[in-house]
């Protein structure tokens, strides 16, 4: 039990029984007719939950804290922003006539553009305060909030309708063509992270040292951001933002894989968001009928581990 | 050889390194002394391209230290802080000192070198305790055992016995003479008693102002005349034991 692989062994396992779970709980149909209406929710959650993990756990390392993560720094908040600009500018006919897949794709590299250069401007220099950054996180996420109401405001009601279904994250209607487009896109950054694996190792040592061992640091930390940035995009694309569920499945995931290398933490981490997004899923639908939103738990648990974190820091 | 030819650099408009020119690197132990802001840490750090000069050039054995991939098989550098998040076993710690060899895939010959770090260092009853359990003596014997298992011809260290007691700060120092005679490295440190200086040091480069002020044995630099303009307070040298040390406490 104690040796790391075993750990991610038993992981994998709860996430394959949370997946099955999902799919045959409460069966009425037979298998063929139950897949086609379960699946794609099972396929949409199993593109969001391994993106969060991944982009979560290397932006820990290469930012040097357990904290702070991308939705913390506020970027689902831009996300909600870029929506409401998109329908005050075209108007809700236009977005909903637009074709999905351009407005998919404008709006993925509208983020990865902005998230990038927001990462670079903030982390770019000399290393800095982490309160200073949970704050400037914090200021980010309410300037973006502010706008987005701002703007919310000006619009008539039925535009300010579709904005509000884009700005809570829901797992229940996904366009098909989109999901598969997001998995081909998230493979990539997927890979390019879990080869980066040992130089992600290094840089848990610090900036120096990661220099001293030969890692190119700066350009990796550029090209590191730019795979976060994807794996950011896409699930706030696909379900709308999530907050606190990087925090919460990454810090798991150091508690549980019993060791600090990526090889093992990273694909903890994947496994543990899988559990809890499907397994949670599958409890809510099958066990207390859609009794609530996952999305609303998993903040409210995300949440709790935020400020626990940020206690346990302070008495240090 | 270290060879830094007009080395400058300012932070916010402030200059600490003004224009320096420096050869070192020669076997043995090379003391860095010099007050408070003279550029020391930044001098070394520069060498070891972990801050960009504005102007100037660290040559390693005739080749630039800035976009050298092979520098960490040559060249090792210690800094001060070394914090981090994540909880590392004093084993795990002196395996990374294999990375440049091996890319993070230990071979039986790495293994080897961490075991001999180890042995070094006397870490095997520390080996699996965790870097957050251990008193900062044993921490920096932990981070010398890694930067020894790196192997590398060239080691920085920037102020190793900061936050240790006496006797630790002894046995490093032996520690450290004791690889430039085993294993022919070529050591810089940074120091700021420069009694340790003294009595351990091959030769002596002093720092003022972000230049290089004196430079030669220790016999040659640890003289009153020299103090006096160094650290703008006057010392008495006596010899002891045939090496002269400074007495400035009174």
């Amino acid at each position: 039990m104690s040796y790391p692989i075993n750990r991610l062994m038993l992981a994998c396992l709860l996430a394959i029984a949370g997946a099955v779970a999902f799919l045959a709980m409460n069966r009425v149909v037979g298998w063929s007719l139950t897949w086609q209406f379960r699946s794609d929710k099972l396929l949409t959650m199993l593109v969001v939950a391994p993106c969060i993990a991944m982009s979560t756990v290397a932006f820990q390392t290469i930012t040097f804290n357990r904290i702070l993560t991308p939705s913390v720094m506020g970027f689902d908040a831009l996300y909600m922003l870029l929506q409401a600009l998109v329908v005050a500018l075209l108007g809700s006919v236009a977005l909903s006539d637009m074709n999905p897949y351009l407005k998919w794709a404008g709006e993925i590299l509208l983020m990865v553009a902005m998230v990038t250069l927001l990462f670079r401007w903030l982390f770019g220099g000399k290393r800095r305060d982490l309160f200073l950054m949970i704050l400037i996180g914090i200021i980010f996420g309410i300037l973006f909030r502010s706008a987005t109401d701002l703007i919310m405001r000006i619009l008539d009601p039925v535009e300010y309708a579709a904005v509000l279904d884009a700005s809570f994250a829901s797992f229940n209607q996904v366009n098909k063509d989109l999901l598969l487009a997001s998995m081909v896109i998230c493979i990539v950054p997927m890979l390019a992270l879990w080869r980066w694996r040992h130089r992600f190792d290094a840089m848990l040592l610090g900036r120096d040292q990661a220099i001293n061992l030969g890692v190119d640091y700066n350009r990796q930390v550029t090209k590191t951001l730019i795979c976060i940035a994807i794996l950011v995009a896409v699930p706030t694309a696909l379900v709308g933002p999530i907050t606190f569920f990087g925090l919460l499945v990454a810090n798991l995931a150091y508690q549980f894989s019993g060791t600090h290398k990526h090889a093992y933490v990273m694909p903890m981490a994947v496994a543990i968001s899988v559990t809890f997004l499907v397994g949670g899923q599958a409890v809510l639908e099958h066990v207390f009928n859609y009794g609530s939103a996952l999305a609303i738990i998993i903040e409210f648990l995300g949440g709790l581990v935020f400020i626990l974190l940020i206690l346990q820091r302070g008495k240090r | 050889m270290i060879e830094c030819c007009d080395l400058t650099l300012s932070y916010d408009q402030q200059p600490v390194l003004k224009q320096i020119t420096l050869t070192l690197g020669k076997p043995g132990i090379t003391a860095l002394i010099g007050p408070n802001g003279a550029g020391k840490s930044t001098l070394l750090s520069a060498i070891a391209r972990l801050v960009k000069p504005d102007s100037g050039t660290v040559l390693l054995d005739g080749e630039p230290v800035v976009g050298n991939q092979t520098l960490a098989k040559h060249l090792a550098i210690l800094r001060q802080d070394n914090h981090m998040e994540a909880r590392l076993s004093v084993y795990d710690l002196v395996c990374f000192g294999r990375y440049p060899h091996s890319g993070g895939r230990l071979t039986d010959e790495d293994l080897q070198k961490v075991a001999q770090a180890i042995d070094y260092l006397d870490l095997q009853p520390l080996q699996d305790r965790y870097l957050d359990e251990l008193s900062g003596g044993q921490r920096q014997r932990a981070f010398i055992a890694m930067i020894l298992a790196q192997d590398t011809e060239y080691i920085l260290l920037d102020e190793p016995l900061n936050n240790l007691d006496m006797k630790h700060a002894v046995s490093i120092m032996k520690l450290m003479q004791q690889a430039a005679r085993d294993m022919h490295k070529k050591i810089i440190i940074v120091l700021h008693d420069i009694n340790f200086a003294s009595v351990y040091a091959d030769q002596i480069i002093a720092m003022k102002d972000g230049q290089v002020a004196y430079q030669g044995t220790p016999e040659e630099m640890i003289t009153e005349p020299v103090m006096l303009d160094l650290y703008d307070l006057p010392m008495q040298i006596q010899q002891i034991n045939d090496k002269p040390i400074a007495v400035y406490h009174l």
